[in-house]
């Protein structure tokens, strides 16, 4: 089961002829993931390893059956690219390009939550998706993450491979770890993640890696506290984060006294979720609560 | 990206929105050319600094003759504003003089967006002059919010339903709003805030302050704003990490941090807090670091006086531990490393970045872990003082 995307999914990476594009997808076929086709406008009829290019999303879903996008364009054409994705049909699309102009996603996720209501978003400034052993569509370096029952989700990309290593540590696994990117306007959020996660019969619990800024962690123990009754976990960085300082993420910034560290570990505190405070200690806590330690 | 309130103010007088008649002078003879050209006092001088609170520190000056303007004009030029918001100050190198405008009531107007819906906000209140935060606090019922469609930008009727609700003139609040909207999504600005925007006593609508700021993003398309930014009002350490697309951000504390990955980094931050120590920065050298990039990092970071120890947090995905190794090598070559180095490395070939790191003779200490990391990094920290 698991989550997103498992062995039968078949990806298109869009900027397959990037370097970046390239590198990643030939990394995501090796791991195992059904890499079934490219696209770079203008070099249909070439082929990356093996990997078949298209000049459009379109035809490389007609040729192909791909049914999930990867997208390494840059930040200038990422939200055009993501447009094809959702108008050739793709069902989930992974968007990693980093440093797209909030007004392009602005349009962009208010045009797919009007024309393709079901199609999903990951990102966009993330490192994608893995469950592990079956399919990594991301950046994310495989071999730190295992097959298991914690289901992951997290704005960081690094921050990611920190707690998937130290679960992995305690022998404690994943069901599908997705991160969601840090740019203010994206699209699955914490709160939509954890509920697939609870409905996933593999994922026994949730780990949930936030960050300071918006709300996105409060509206997540909003639902937490209504729908989950599997154990989550939950980390929060920047509690040392000074006030409207962007720390990286375009997203982490603290505005107006709203998404402090403290307010959110509060409200998770408060419906219920293990709240973790030394970031070296995520894999312990889960490992001591669930009992496998 | 922030703007000057004098660029806004020139920005916004484009989209036909009423700013006070003013200039911008960057010495004294300018600025007394500016009063000349103005033709009359009462003027207001305005310190240009990226930093709230002018008025109560003395950046705001209202004049009634050129003996008066000198003496403003002098206290503010070359010298450094200290706010509340701001308690390093900024240096002034710029003042803004404007036609003083007699005040009637003062409001609030800001232009945002609203994370949690994924749609711009419009918000307006009637507690001008104060800081938005203290109003939203204190007076949440006082901020009037109207989210604006993206596909649909803001329509006059709601404008108009805002304008009777704070009982300001209709057609001129409606027409400030809308050329906002239209300045807020043409420029990509991440904010527009006109705090205050008055009432004057003659009945007309002024925006008496601006504050714009640019979607950092959006900059590609917007070169003619990116050049207007002014580096003074930014630490210099930041603008040259800027310069080789390190994120940096300088902090009161001595233990210089450098981490790829922004989560991770401020991660760091809070583990050298937890262990008892002040993190001296955020550094986040990105995913895709190259072994030029890690140098620079690594002079920069220590180009700050307070750094007492370095602790090096890497987990290695697409940055691999062997790159790192070199590139602190490199750094080693380029700056002379006067203060213990702590390094922890995790993730792709970390055996191999080890190896490099004790082969090189070089003298960094070696963490098990982030804790132990921070332990060691602190402890060094304190004892060194």
């Amino acid at each position: 089961m698991a989550i997103l995307v498992d062995k039968n999914t078949r990806v298109v990476v869009q900027g397959i002829t990037g370097k970046e594009g390239s590198f990643h997808a030939l990394q995501c076929k090796a791991y195992g993931t059904q890499v079934v086709a490219g696209v770079t406008p203008g070099k249909g009829g070439q082929e990356v390893e093996d990997i078949p290019v298209f000049n459009t999303v379109e035809s490389a879903v007609k040729e192909t059956s791909a049914n999930c996008s990867l997208i390494f364009v840059p930040p200038a054409f990422a939200a055009d690219a993501i447009v094809e994705a959702l108008d050739a049909g793709i069902e989930l699309v992974v968007c990693i390009t980093e440093g797209i102009p909030v007004r392009d996603m602005l349009k962009v996720k208010h045009y797919m939550l009007r024309n393709y209501p079901k199609a999903k978003l990951i990102g966009p400034n993330c490192p994608g998706v893995i469950t592990p052993g079956e399919a990594k569509v991301g950046i994310m370096p495989g071999h730190i993450f295992k097959r298991g029952t914690i289901g992951i989700v997290s704005r960081s990309g690094t921050l990611t491979y920190e707690a998937s290593h130290q679960l992995t540590r305690y022998g404690l696994g994943q069901s599908t770890a997705v991160g969601i990117g840090g740019d203010p306007v994206h699209g699955l959020s914490h709160k939509d993640v954890i509920a697939m996660f609870n409905e996933d019969p593999e994922t026994e619990a949730i780990l949930m890696i936030g960050e300071i800024g918006g709300t996105a962690e409060e509206e997540a123990a909003e639902y937490i506290k209504q729908f989950v009754k599997k154990p989550v976990f939950a980390y929060i960085a920047g509690i040392t984060a000074p006030p409207g300082r962007r720390m990286g993420h375009a997203g982490a910034i603290i505005t107006g006294g709203k998404g402090t560290a403290q307010a959110k570990m509060s409200a998770l505190r408060d419906a219920g979720v293990h709240v973790i405070e030394n970031p070296a200690f995520i894999g312990k806590t889960v490992a001591e609560v669930l009992g496998k330690g | 990206m922030k703007l000057h309130e004098h660029q806004a103010k020139e920005i916004l007088k484009k989209y036909n929105l009423p700013v006070p008649e003013g200039k911008v002078a960057f010495s004294l003879q300018e600025a007394k050319q500016a009063a000349e050209e103005l033709g009359e006092f009462p003027l207001v001088v305005k310190a240009q600094v990226h930093c709230g609170g002018r008025g109560k520190a003395g950046g705001v000056k209202l004049v009634k003759n050129m003996e008066e303007l000198e003496a403003a004009v002098e206290g503010m030029l070359g010298k450094v504003l200290k706010t509340f918001q701001c308690p390093d100050g900024k240096p002034v190198n710029r003042v803004w003089i404007e036609k003083a405008t007699p005040i009637e009531k003062e409001y609030y107007l800001s232009i945002t967006l609203d994370r949690s819906v994924s749609k711009p906000v419009l918000m307006a209140s009637a507690e001008g002059g104060m800081e938005i935060e203290e109003v939203a606090k204190e007076k949440p019922e006082a901020i009037h919010m109207l989210h604006i469609d993206p596909d649909l930008g803001l329509m006059p009727s709601q404008a108009r339903k805002l304008a009777f609700k704070l009982g300001l003139p209709v057609n001129d609040f409606v027409k400030i709003a809308l050329g906002l909207y239209r300045a807020y999504e043409e420029l990509d600005a991440s904010l527009v805030e006109v705090n205050p925007l008055v009432l004057t006593k003659d009945g007309k609508l002024v925006l008496l302050d601006a504050k714009v700021e640019i979607d950092d993003n959006a900059l590609l398309r917007h070169k003619d704003l990116e050049e207007m930014e002014d580096l003074t009002q930014l630490d210099p350490l930041e603008v040259e990490a800027k310069t080789y697309s390190l994120n940096y951000i300088k902090l009161d504390g001595n233990i210089g941090c450098m981490v790829n990955g922004a989560g991770l980094a401020m991660t760091t931050m809070d583990i050298i807090k937890l262990a008892g120590g002040e993190p001296a920065n955020f550094l986040d050298v990105g995913g895709g670091a190259n072994v030029e990039q890690i140098a620079n990092a690594f002079r920069i970071l220590m180009a700050d006086k307070n750094v007492k120890t370095v602790f090096i947090n890497i987990f290695g995905g697409i940055l691999r531990c062997d790159r790192l190794a070199n590139g602190l090598i490199e750094a080693a070559k380029m700056v002379e490393i006067k203060v213990p180095v702590v390094v922890r490395m995790e993730g792709t070939n970390v055996e191999e970045g080890k190896r490099i790191l004790s082969e090189s003779g070089l003298n960094f200490i070696t963490a098990e872990d982030m804790w132990d990391g921070a332990q060691k990094a602190v402890e060094l920290a304190k004892s060194a003082k």
